[in-house]
C-alpha cells in the first residue's frame, strides 16, 4: 500500500502542476492555492489561457479590486454550478466545463492508473487474468495491463514462508496420535510452506489453508502409525518429519495446489499427560540402575586396589624376608609383640606355682572403661 | 449537429437509452473466471458448458468473456476448484472389537457440471450427499479389518477401496473424488482411552522394573568379578610362600586385634594374662 500512497502523492503533484495550466491564473493572480483555484486572480497579466473564465462572470470582477477568498469562493461556486448567472444554454463549450467533468476525468485517470499499473515486489508474482481467463504470471518489476474490468492482476507473495501449527504445546491441549504399536503420543508440530505456482494456488484449490492443514494431519498420522511409541518420542523424529514432508508434497502436487512444503517440525512429541507418571518412573528406574552400577563399580575399585596394595606390600616384604628368613621373622615377631604389649596390661601368672589364679574380670573391665574418659582417676585403686 | 448536441437537447431520452443499452450488455456478457465453470440454461434447458474442467489442461484456454441471450439464458456457476467434504466424526468398530473415532475427509472436483446441475444444483448439496456415503463406506471398510490394519501401510489399500465406492456415488453428481484420507483415528474418550492408558502405564512399569533388576544384576556381577580378581591377586602374591604368609598375616592380625592398628579408639583395651612359658618370655625366663 505504501507504494500506492507514494504514487498517489506523486500523482497529486502532477495534477497540481497541471492545475495551473487549465485553470489559468498564472502565479501573480494570487489566491490560487493548490488544485487550481486561481480563478479570481485574472488580472490580465497572465498569458491568455484557453480555459480561463470569461471576464463577464462578475461585474467589476477584474482589475485591481482584489476579491477576498470568500468572495472568490462564492463567485466560483456561482459561476460553476449556476452556469455563471448569465448562463449559456449550450454547455459543451470550451470555457465553462463544470467541476463534475473534471472530477470524472480525475477519477478515470486514477482508475486507469491504479488498475493498469502494477508494481510487483521481488518476493511477489502477479497473476494476470483477462476477463477471468489466465494470461500469464508477472515477474517482479513494474508492469502494465489493461485497466480493471478487462485485466486483473492478483499479486501473490511467493517467498513468504507461512506456518501452520497443529496441536498446541500447552498443558491442556492434547493432539493424540496413535502409533504403530497402538500407543498414544501427544504431538505438536508446525508446517512451513510457501506458494510455488501462484496460478495453481489461486485456481485449483478452494481453500488452500484448510487443505494444507488437513493434508498435514493426515500425513502426520500416517507417518506416526508406522513407528513405535519409543521412536516417535525419541530417535525417529527427524525421520517422521521428512516422511511427512514428502507425503504432503506428493498429495498437494496430486491436487495441483501449487504449494511447496518447506518443512515439518515436530515441536513436541510426548506421552499423554495421563501416563506421564509411568514414563517418569522409567527414567527414575534408569537412574536407580545406574546408581547400582556406580556403587558396584566403586566397591570393585576399592576391593581391587586394596588387594593389589596388600599383595604388593606382602611381595615386597617377602623379598626381604627371603634374604634372611630367620632373623626377619624374629624381628617382625618381637616388633609386633612389643607394640602390642606396650599398650596392654600384662599379667604374668606362674602356672605351676600353686597359686590359684584369680582373674578379676569385672575389675579389669571397669578399669579399662574408666581409663578412657578420666585417665587420672585410673591410678587410685 | 454533433452527437453531444443531440444528447444535450434530449438528455432524458438518451439517458434512458444508455441505461437500457448498459443493462443489455451486462445481462448478455458474463466473465467466466478460471475458478468457475458455467452452465448456460435457457428456460431451464441446459444449452452449453463453458470452461469445463479437463484433466491435465492448463489455464487460459476456455475461461474469459462469454455471450448469451439476455433474459432467456441463465448462467449457473459451478466451482471448478477442488472441493472439500469433511465427514463428521464416526465411531468405527473393528473386527477385533476395538472402537475408534475416525475423522476423514474427501476431496472432489465437479468434472461434469451439467450432471451436477441436474442432480444436485449446488456444491453444498453435493457435499451433503457425499458426506453420509463417505461415512458409511468408511465404516464398512474399517469394520472388516483389525485396528492394526488401520495403522499399517495397508491403510493405503483401505483408502483406495473407500475412494472407489465413494467415486461410484460421486459420479451421479458429476463429481470425481480426488482423494480420501483419514485425518484422525483416535480411541474414544472414557473407557477405551483409559484402558489404553493403563496398558501403556503397565508397559512402562514393566520396563522400569526390568531396568532396575538388570541394574541390580549387573551390579552383582561387577562385585563378584571384583571379589574374584582380588582373590586371584592375593593368591598369586601369597602363594609364593604360604608359611611366611601365615606368619605375616598373623602379625598383622595381632596388631589389629590387640589395639594398635585399631580404627575405633572407643573399643575396650586388651588385658593379657601370660604364662611364663610363653614364647615371648623365652628370654625373660633366662634361658633355663
Amino acid at each position: 500500500m505504501s507504494v500506492f500512497s507514494g504514487i498517489g502523492a506523486r500523482l497529486g503533484a502532477l495534477f497540481n502542476v497541471g492545475g495551473k495550466g487549465p485553470w489559468g491564473g498564472r502565479g501573480s493572480g494570487g489566491s490560487g492555492s493548490g488544485g487550481g483555484s486561481g480563478n479570481g486572480g485574472g488580472d490580465g497579466g497572465g498569458p491568455k489561457n484557453p480555459w480561463s473564465q470569461p471576464p463577464r462572470r462578475r461585474p467589476g470582477g477584474g482589475g485591481n479590486n482584489r476579491p477576498t477568498a470568500l468572495d472568490d469562493l462564492l463567485n466560483r461556486g456561482k459561476s460553476r454550478w449556476g452556469g455563471g448567472g448569465g448562463g449559456r444554454p449550450d454547455l459543451p463549450q470550451f470555457g465553462g466545463r463544470p467541476i463534475w467533468f473534471w472530477a470524472i476525468i480525475v477519477a478515470i485517470l486514477l482508475w486507469l492508473f491504479f488498475t493498469s499499473f502494477h508494481l510487483i515486489g521481488p518476493q511477489e508474482r502477479g497473476v494476470l487474468t483477462r476477463f477471468g481467463s489466465y494470461q500469464g504470471t508477472y515477474q517482479p518489476g513494474a508492469k502494465f495491463s489493461f485497466p480493471w474490468p478487462i485485466d486483473r492482476v492478483q499479486v501473490v507473495d511467493v517467498e513468504n514462508i507461512r506456518t501452520i501449527d497443529i496441536g498446541g504445546t500447552g498443558e491442556d491441549s492434547e493432539n493424540r496420535v496413535l502409533t504403530g504399536d497402538q500407543n498414544i503420543v501427544d504431538l505438536a508440530y508446525q508446517v512451513r510452506w510457501n506458494i510455488k505456482e501462484p496460478q495453481n494456488y489461486l485456481f485449483q484449490i478452494s481453500d488452500p489453508e484448510t487443505t494444507i492443514r488437513e493434508v498435514a494431519e493426515s500425513a502426520m498420522r500416517a507417518a506416526v502409525a508406522r513407528v513405535t511409541l519409543d521412536e516417535a518420542i525419541g530417535s525417529g523424529r527427524s525421520e517422521i518429519e521428512q516422511r511427512v514432508q514428502l507425503l504432503m508434497q506428493e498429495l498437494l502436487d496430486g491436487y495441483g495446489a501449487g504449494v511447496l512444503v518447506q518443512g515439518v517440525a515436530i515441536e513436541e512429541a510426548d506421552p499423554p499427560a495421563a501416563v506421564e507418571e509411568a514414563f517418569r518412573e522409567v527414567s527414575a528406574a534408569q537412574q536407580t540402575a545406574q546408581t547400582y552400577l556406580n556403587d558396584a563399580r566403586a566397591y570393585a575399585q576399592q576391593l581391587t586396589a586394596r588387594a593389589q596394595g596388600e599383595a604388593a606390600a606382602f611381595t615386597r616384604v617377602y623379598e626381604e624376608y627371603r634374604l634372611a628368613p630367620e632373623v626377619t621373622r624374629r624381628r617382625m615377631y618381637y616388633e609386633t609383640m612389643e607394640r602390642i604389649l606396650a599398650e596392654t596390661d600384662i599379667t604374668i601368672v606362674e602356672a605351676d606355682g600353686g597359686v590359684t589364679p584369680y582373674l578379676p574380670l569385672p575389675e579389669i573391665q571397669r578399669r579399662s572403661r574408666r581409663s578412657q574418659p578420666t585417665p587420672a582417676e585410673g591410678e587410685t585403686p | 449537429m454533433s452527437i453531444a448536441g443531440r444528447v444535450a437537447r434530449n438528455p432524458i431520452g438518451y439517458g434512458i437509452l444508455a441505461v437500457v443499452l448498459l443493462f443489455l450488455v451486462f445481462s448478455s456478457v458474463s466473465v467466466v473466471k478460471e475458478t468457475d465453470q458455467a452452465v448456460v440454461v435457457r428456460f431451464g434447458d441446459p444449452q452449453r458448458i463453458i470452461n469445463r474442467y479437463e484433466p491435465g489442461e492448463g489455464f487460459g484456454n476456455t475461461a474469459g468473456l462469454m455471450f448469451h441471450w439476455p433474459f432467456v439464458d441463465r448462467v449457473v456457476w459451478i466451482d471448478r476448484r477442488i472441493q472439500n467434504v469433511e465427514m463428521e466424526r464416526q465411531q468405527v468398530l473393528s473386527t477385533d472389537q476395538l472402537r475408534l473415532q475416525v475423522d476423514a475427509f474427501a476431496r472432489y472436483r465437479i468434472v461434469d457440471p451439467l450432471q451436477m446441475y441436474i442432480s444436485a444444483g449446488t456444491e453444498e448439496r453435493v457435499s451433503e450427499a457425499l458426506r453420509p456415503i463417505l461415512a458409511s463406506s468408511l465404516r464398512n471398510e474399517l469394520g472388516r479389518r483389525p485396528v492394526a490394519a488401520l495403522l499399517s501401510p495397508e491403510r493405503g489399500e483401505v483408502m483406495d477401496n473407500i475412494q472407489q465406492s465413494l467415486n461410484l456415488a460421486a459420479r451421479q453428481y458429476g463429481a470425481e473424488i480426488v482423494d480420501v484420507r483419514i485425518k484422525r483415528a483416535d480411541l474414544p474418550e472414557g473407557q477405551p482411552l483409559e484402558s489404553a492408558y493403563e496398558r501403556m502405564r503397565s508397559a512402562r512399569r514393566q520396563e522400569a522394573l526390568t531396568i532396575r533388576a538388570q541394574g541390580a544384576k549387573q551390579a552383582q556381577i561387577i562385585r563378584a568379578e571384583a571379589d574374584a580378581e582380588a582373590a586371584a591377586t592375593y593368591a598369586e602374591a601369597f602363594g609364593a610362600d604360604p608359611d611366611f604368609y601365615d606368619f605375616y598375616r598373623a602379625m598383622e592380625s595381632y596388631r589389629t586385634t590387640f589395639g594398635i592398628d585399631r580404627d575405633d579408639p572407643n573399643q575396650g583395651e586388651a588385658s593379657i594374662v601370660m604364662s611364663p612359658q610363653n614364647e615371648y618370655l623365652r628370654q625373660f625366663r633366662g634361658q633355663r
